[in-house]
């Protein structure tokens, strides 16, 4: 392999003047290449912005291409008055905090007796927690439409009694259909923590719930904040669940109720603009504060398998 | 109900027998951890696999939802031949599905792996540039179709205004027009994936040994062919991980085309046709889930390759 040069290079004598010169024109061509790429990904967000902060009136006079005479953030103001987005924002609220702290609850539980303890079944749990966390919704969402009509929960859960456009029901299924991605990250994380961590605990008789609680969850706190980070920003957008699962509009969580809103409310470019970048403020602190958590816990998920 | 799933059973799993170390349980010890496994399993047993099992038995017969299980009619087939011969969105969704897929392997997942390798080149701004990228993948796929809507607009769009065919003569209907909107959407979709793949692939890439590189090109090794014969080999796992992500990615399209315009016109996904038939006036559930059977055959592909390559995996370690 050694002696096949590469083809489209030119042939310089000195290897080392060569090397250094290719990789000065790679560099300015990466930097080329990348600069051009941010462009044209900045690009929609940047006009959703510059089109959110022009006054209607002159947007409708000077057309949307064209240069600013005032910036002002009314059409914020107005979108989120017209629309009640406080209210959706409350019901988002009431859906991602429970449902990504069950899941992660949840899916340490089940990581740490898959990956701290050696069962015989560790292996099918595994798949069918992993498994089911690949399927596409819109297979189980028949079904599991009619079971929502059908499963009666406590009036303190959910105003008509039914799992179906409830809180709580979206809160059970981004639960269930999360956990089964934490269940294998977690897994996959509590691995390499050594095992004399457990059996010096275990030659203690400490009980189970110990080591799992007081040994084995304190050492996975930055995978669990990673996932964290990754489960709020995935269930805050979630979309597809609440407007197969919710049928008042009032209820929707605000991702879905933007489908809504668009039309109703949001009555032109501008504060469509306006208001479909208000709900990403959530996302965009994320992005913001905790990028570094949201990539390691998408890289904790693909790394390891 | 739960027991409908034979392959499973969720309880007595606990008190089989056990290997080194869990002997030394109490009983305690074990009520504990059947609480810890069985409220999980049953949760994701019962709103996961119990559905997904449902789907498939439903597909073969004929139910309005009205009225209880006893008005359910066994059909044969007969919802896999109306929908393959006499619903007439059908073909154009699994059209649309699978361009949308190939659109993912060909243009929008190599594209990200593109950024990865410029970006693990370590240039001066590198984590600026990735970040930038990056942003479009913590919007929500919502929001990126509205976003889309302000550059795609005929009248008020950047698109048109920009290439002069925002005049009423001349109007390109990028979203309206069914032989274009669907580019149109999957342009928005590529937009959102790239970057994800993009990150997944720099993790990868960031683990491979440096020493491997230096190796080749002591051994005069061009930057392409390192990249080709040593370091995409060894990235196999992360290559099938995103192969699964994206073949499951473009299955599960929905939000996109739902914001766009409904999932008409020319923006019909298979995902779409199912909610239609089991959500609204109109609730065929019997039909709704022979569609379900054909996503989930479909998505059956990526989901037993990554579970053998776990498994494979774990046998190794």
């Amino acid at each position: 392999m050694t002696t096949a040069a590469p083809p489209l290079e030119r042939a310089v004598p000195a290897p080392v003047a060569a090397r250094r010169h290719k990789t000065s024109a790679g560099r300015v061509g990466a930097h080329v290449f990348l600069l051009i790429a941010v462009i044209l990904w900045i690009t929609p967000i940047a006009w959703a912005i510059y089109t959110s902060l022009r006054p209607y009136n002159e947007t409708s006079k000077y057309g949307y291409l064209s240069w600013p005479r005032h910036l002002t953030f009314h059409n914020f103001s107005t979108a989120w008055t017209q629309a009640n987005m406080l209210h959706y924002f409350w019901n988002s609220f009431m859906i991602t905090v429970p449902a990504v702290i069950l899941a992660l609850g949840f899916a340490s539980c089940v990581a740490f007796v898959v990956s701290r303890l050696n069962f015989w079944f560790n292996i099918p749990l595994l798949i069918i927690f992993t498994a089911g966390n690949l399927l596409p919704q819109q297979v189980i969402i028949t079904p599991l439409y009619r079971i929502y009509l059908t499963v009666h929960v406590p009036h303190l859960l959910s105003s008509n009694g039914l799992l179906y456009d409830s809180y709580a029901g979206l809160v059970v299924i981004n639960t269930a259909f999360q956990v089964g991605f934490c269940v294998f990250v977690l897994s996959n994380y509590m691995k390499t923590i050594p095992h004399e961590i457990g059996e010096a605990a275990l030659i203690d008789g400490a009980p189970v719930w110990t080591r799992f609680w007081k040994l084995t969850l304190p050492l996975c706190r930055p995978a669990l904040a990673a996932l964290a980070t990754l489960l709020t920003t995935w269930i805050y957008n979630d979309f597809f669940w609440a407007i197969a699962l919710i049928s008042t509009g009032n209820k929707r969580p605000i991702t879905s109720a933007l489908a809504n809103l668009q039309g109703q409310y949001f009555v032109n470019q501008n504060l469509l603009a306006a208001g479909a970048l208000i709900t990403a403020i959530p996302t965009l602190l994320v992005y913001v504060i905790l990028q570094r958590q949201f990539i390691a816990g998408l890289s904790l998920g693909s790394s390891k398998g | 109900m739960v027991s409908a799933n034979p392959a499973v059973a969720p309880s007595p799993v606990v008190r089989k027998r056990r290997r080194r170390g869990v002997r030394t349980l109490s009983t305690r010890d074990k009520v504990v951890l059947s609480l810890m496994v069985g409220i999980p399993l049953l949760g994701v047993l019962f709103f996961i696999w119990f559905p997904a099992v449902a789907t498939v038995l439903l597909s073969f017969t004929k139910w309005n939802g009205i009225g209880g299980l006893s008005t359910i009619k066994a059909d044969g087939v007969q919802n896999y031949v109306q929908a393959a011969t006499n619903y007439p969105p059908f073909w154009p969704a699994v059209r649309h599905n699978v361009l949308w897929l190939v659109v993912f392997l060909v243009i929008a997942t190599p594209l990200g792996m593109l950024f990865a390798v410029v970006l693990d080149r370590n240039i001066r701004g590198s984590r600026v540039y990735q970040s930038l990228l990056f942003l479009p993948v913590m919007l929500s796929l919502a929001l990126i179709g509205i976003i889309w809507e302000l550059i795609y607009s005929p009248n008020f769009g950047l698109l048109n205004n920009v290439i002069g065919h925002s005049g009423q003569h001349n109007l390109i209907d990028w979203l309206g027009n069914p032989n274009l909107n669907l580019w149109a959407v999957l342009v928005e979709a590529c937009w959102r994936q790239a970057p994800y793949v993009m990150v997944l692939y720099l993790a990868g890439l960031k683990a491979v040994d440096p020493s491997l590189r230096e190796a080749a090109l002591v051994d005069g090794a061009g930057p392409w062919q390192t990249f080709w014969r040593v370091v995409f080999p060894t990235l196999r796992p992360i290559n099938i991980v995103i192969l699964v992500i994206t073949v499951i990615e473009s299955l599960r399209a929905f939000d996109l085309v739902y914001i766009t315009n409904g999932g008409n016109n020319g923006l019909e996904l298979l995902s779409v046709l199912i909610t239609r038939n089991i959500v609204g006036q109109v609730s065929r559930i019997g039909f709704g889930s022979a569609l379900g059977v054909v996503l989930l055959v479909i998505s059956l592909v990526p989901i037993v390759t990554f579970l053998v390559m776990q498994l494979r995996q774990e046998k190794r370690s």
